[in-house]
């Protein structure tokens, strides 16, 4: 049997804790930068498509969102699980669908108006059917910059 | 005034005070930058009717079902394949009679040169799944994307993305991205 001398007796000499703060505000500003505050609560379960062609969305203050998806576990009791489209934190029709757009309109600048883009966040398992009904709404409201948003992936499968 | 005991004072709480910080940024804050494939859509007019002859072999005719099968040309065709067939259609190299027609275009930096009249045409149901019809239009986007790259290449030795803002609109004259979307139909179910 192998002997494990105890070290000096109570010799643990404590670990200095004075650099922990900057550690941790170092962390802090990185996530501070890197993120950005979320915005809604996602109602739906959303598996976005991937896609190899993608481009970034330049400026965030010109896209507004449209969420389509299943809705999520708690969410099935009331709303079922047919996709549902979510607008802000709500569920919504597809003629809820112009006013939302000219809501969002109204809160950009002026000369922004027309660089305004829509992002589809839309889950890859929803039927074209309410993706099209969506995509008439919009040109109806004359919104007609739209983002399919998707994942990057390198090869799609 | 009563006097204020100078020098140090405890820091041990400033670690908890920027742990609650750091906590609440990781909890209301989201990382993702928004990416996805941008399409400018056609105004709606309800009486616009749909008369202009477009010849056959301009229009090349992508179908989606309502159970994710890709009909193209009347074939049916893997998406894997899609790309290739896709910037065929696009290029026309050797100007055949089944691919689309070409018409003289003044082009800057490229002078007078033959583009092509091509046009895509994507159709699908009611009932494709979503994830199909983006595997599709990426597919058609990569296309567009490879040879716009291939002619950047050649004509400037640069990568489409690197070159200046007026080369890369005379590329994209050069390879017009043309794809139209029919309104869907519904014959599958949902």
């Amino acid at each position: 049997m192998a002997k494990f001398g105890r070290k000096g007796k109570g010799g643990v000499p404590e670990v200095s804790t004075a650099s922990l703060p900057d550690i941790v505000f170092m962390l802090l500003f990185f996530f501070m930068v890197s993120t950005v505050m979320r915005e809604t609560t996602l109602k739906i379960e959303q598996h976005l498509p991937g896609a190899t062609e993608v481009k970034k969305l330049e400026k965030k203050s010109l896209v507004s969102y449209i969420n389509i998806g299943k809705p999520k576990g708690t969410f099935q009791t009331m709303y079922g699980t047919e996709p549902r489209i979510q607008l802000n934190d709500a569920f919504a029709k597809v003629a809820d669908i112009r006013n939302y757009i000219t809501a969002e309109r109204e809160k950009m600048d002026e000369n922004e108006r027309p660089l305004m883009t829509v992002s589809l966040k839309v889950d890859d398992k929803t039927k074209m059917g309410v993706i099209v009904d969506v995509k008439q709404e919009l040109r109806k409201a004359s919104a007609l910059k739209i983002n399919y948003s998707t994942r990057k992936v390198e090869a799609i499968e | 005034m009563p006097k204020r005991p100078t020098g140090e004072f405890s820091a041990a709480s400033m670690a908890d005070i920027a742990f609650l910080l750091l906590i609440f940024f990781l909890v209301a804050t989201t990382m993702d930058i928004d990416s996805g494939l941008s399409r400018q859509m056609s105004p709606y007019d309800p009486d616009a009717k749909n008369d202009d002859k477009i010849k056959e072999r301009n229009v090349y005719v992508v179908l989606i079902n309502s159970s994710d099968q890709i009909l193209v040309e009347g074939k049916q065709m893997n998406i894997l394949n899609l790309r290739e067939e896709a910037k065929k259609f696009i290029v026309n190299p050797e100007s055949k009679d089944n691919l689309p027609e070409k018409r003289p275009v003044e082009i800057d930096y490229f002078g007078e040169v033959m583009v092509s009249k091509g046009i895509i045409s994507l159709q699908n149901d009611r009932g494709t799944s979503y994830g199909a019809y983006i595997k599709v239009q990426n597919e058609l986007a990569a296309a567009y994307n490879e040879v716009r790259e291939g002619v950047a290449m050649q004509k400037f030795g640069k990568h489409f993305e690197d070159l200046i803002k007026e080369k890369q609109d005379a590329v994209k004259k050069y390879y017009p991205q043309i794809i139209s979307e029919a309104e869907p139909k519904n014959i599958g179910g949902n």
